[in-house]
């Protein structure tokens, strides 16, 4: 017996849109075995596997940060760090497939600021907060040997060019920006950037999308030559370790005790990071400096203003960003008679019956809170410009050859250029020898 | 680090403070987020009452071979013979495989007793095309749906699919409760 055929399919086909109507979900009633006593299976729910992994993640994270912290200011070890590095690689990169990471965390931290219902794993919280802790106290050691982004751009950096001072300090906007446009995005629901155009996750997880691949693989091309291009102009976590770093209670220094200006440092750092002692300005220098800074000052002010109001002003363009906005966009067009067929995104919001009028004032709400956003991160990219103008115009004292705290990444690779290091290392040698 | 000279000392201080206020403000972020944590985290699950069975989970999932997967709810099948989330409409009845929606074959159909045959996803062979989810939405029960099978989920923070989801199906969902399945009595 054939319990259906082509008939009652038609019939069926009628009887959908009647059922759909009614509510009704069941065309056909369940069987009744009774030939047979057939039990209905139930489906399998395999339990999601990261629950324990996740907290091993987070002490590992705690270990390797003390470690990496031991190792670049007290040990003053390159390959030591190197190996550390190589540790982490392996496993935040490749065993864990580089998720959770604390860059991507920023996100989770603002979306959870700005929605109330969205509450961030304290696994994630961990991994947003330690970096930021350690390098508050010891510098830049987690971007040394625990990011497994940095690693795997510290290991393709064969031939290093030097970046000059100006290049470096223009195209460092980029990640203020990126930062900015991340906070933006997150807190306004509409995406994570960072996870989204994270360049080494494909190469992490062996698969993914090409264009990220593709992304990826530039971003190694050109580590070749220019040390670690994600970190230093990219990263949006690095921008805030720079501030933090600035402070630190500990940091890099490329001597152990004294420095004697033999220069042999300056061409140590791949990443530009070693600062010369400063030269006195002339008088007239000084002068102009002097007036030069009174006018940034004023121009600081006038920056955030033109920036927040350049930003808000497009807040139609970035708004397309959320999906909601865009799928309002796309219902309108089709009402107002551009398209002649639904995508699956329209077709779905009309099939629930919902009345169109109400995405509509959903997507105005969403774009007027990308317009005030737009002025924050306006404010925010004007300032940082303005604040970067004013650092020229300030002579900071320094009579020595030191790593920069913001930028110094504490790879430890500038140690054996100083012959400090070497009259140390030759004291150590002896002491435990005589021990 | 010889940093105890006496100009720096007011330089010293001002550093000391900043820290402090940093780590206060960390502490404040920390609270207020464990605060609103329920101690448990979320992971990604389509709801299958809102699934359009659009497609997007078999390509747009960042694993090779997506982590969503056809699930058979056996309660709601009517264990039909000619299966319209099995066969494609117009074919005949006749099983063969070139009449088959399934495009790797995935879905195994077991002869219970007259009339009726039993459904099986291998999920081996699953790709989550949601082939089989629409067949069976438009002509059957509705018994066949997609989940986020977390034994293969990583869990992404920016999940490729949910960002693809014509539908907004795509939620995160508390990960004791990380199934969706649909319910033999929902109207």
């Amino acid at each position: 017996m054939i319990r259906l055929n082509k008939l009652t399919i038609g019939l069926a086909l009628s009887l959908i849109f009647g059922a759909a109507a009614l509510g009704i979900e069941r065309l056909y009633p369940p069987p009744d075995f009774v030939e047979t006593d057939h039990v209905m299976p139930t489906p399998t729910t395999p339990h999601p596997r990261q629950d324990i992994y996740e907290y091993i993640d987070v002490v590992v994270l705690f270990i390797a940060l003390c470690v990496s912290s031991f190792l670049v200011l007290k040990m003053r070890s390159r390959r030591a760090i190197f190996v550390l590095m190589l540790f982490s690689l392996v496993y935040f990169g490749f065993i864990r497939e580089g998720c959770v990471c604390p860059i991507g965390s920023t996100q989770n931290i603002v979306l959870s600021i700005f929605d109330k219902d969205y509450a961030v794993p304290l696994v994630v919280l961990a991994f947003f907060l330690l970096p930021l802790v350690f390098t508050l106290f010891f510098g830049r050691t987690f971007c040394a040997a625990v990011c497994p982004l940095g690693a795997v751009q510290d290991l393709v950096l064969l031939r290093p060019v030097k970046v000059p001072r100006w290049a470096e300090s223009t195209l460092r906007l980029i990640a203020y920006i990126y930062l900015g446009a991340a906070v933006l995005f997150a807190a306004t629901g509409s995406a994570f950037l960072i996870c989204r155009y994270d360049p080494f996750v494909s190469i992490f997880r062996l698969t993914g999308s090409l264009n990220i691949l593709v992304l990826g693989a530039c971003f190694l091309l050109i580590g070749v030559f220019v040390g670690r291009p994600y970190c230093r102009f990219v990263c949006p976590y690095g921008v805030i370790l720079r501030q933090l770093s600035r402070i630190s209670k500990w940091r890099v220094t490329i001597t152990p005790d004294e420095c004697v200006h033999c220069k042999l440092c300056e061409d140590a750092c791949p990443f530009g990071a070693i600062r010369e002692p400063a030269v006195e300005w002339t008088a007239a220098d000084y002068k102009k400096a002097k007036r030069r800074l009174a006018l940034l000052i004023v121009l600081v002010p006038i920056l955030m203003l033109a920036g927040g109001w350049m930003t808000s002003g497009i807040k139609h363009v970035t708004a397309r960003m959320h999906e909601r906005v865009r799928l309002a966009e796309r219902i309108h067009a089709e009402e107002m008679g551009q398209f002649t067929d639904t995508t699956d995104a329209s077709a779905a919001y009309r099939a629930t019956g919902q009345p169109i009028q109400e995405l509509y004032d959903e997507a105005e709400n969403i774009r007027a809170r990308f317009g005030v956003g737009g002025w924050i991160f306006g404010a925010f990219v004007g300032f940082v410009v303005g604040v970067k103008l004013i650092g020229l115009s300030v002579w900071r004292q320094r009579t020595d050859y030191e790593a920069s705290r913001a930028s110094c990444l504490a790879c430890g690779r500038c140690y054996k250029y100083c012959p400090r290091e070497h009259v140390r290392l030759e004291k150590l040698k002896e002491t435990t020898g005589k021990i | 680090m010889p940093e105890n000279k006496k100009p720096l000392d007011r330089r010293n201080f001002l550093k000391d403070g900043l820290r402090g206020g940093c780590l206060a403000a960390f502490g404040l972020v920390a609270g207020s987020a464990a605060h609103k944590n329920k101690k448990v985290d979320m992971v990604w699950q389509i709801d299958p009452y809102t699934c359009v069975a659009c497609g997007n989970c078999a390509t747009y999932c960042v694993l090779e071979e997506s982590a969503v997967k056809a699930v058979q709810l056996y309660e709601i099948c009517g264990y039909c013979d000619f299966c319209p989330g099995y066969l494609e409409p117009k074919a005949a009845l006749d099983s063969g495989a070139e009449n088959e929606l399934c495009p790797t074959g995935a879905i195994i159909r077991k002869f219970i007793e007259e009339p009726y045959f039993e459904y099986d996803i291998d999920e081996s062979l699953c790709i989550g095309c949601a082939k089989c989810v629409k067949g069976c939405a438009a002509f059957g029960n509705g018994s066949l749906f997609l989940q986020v099978r977390h034994d293969r989920c990583l869990n992404c923070n920016e999940c490729a699919i949910a960002a693809a989801c014509p539908s907004g199906a795509f939620r995160r969902v508390p990960a004791d409760k990380p199934y969706l399945l649909k319910t033999a009595d929902h109207a």
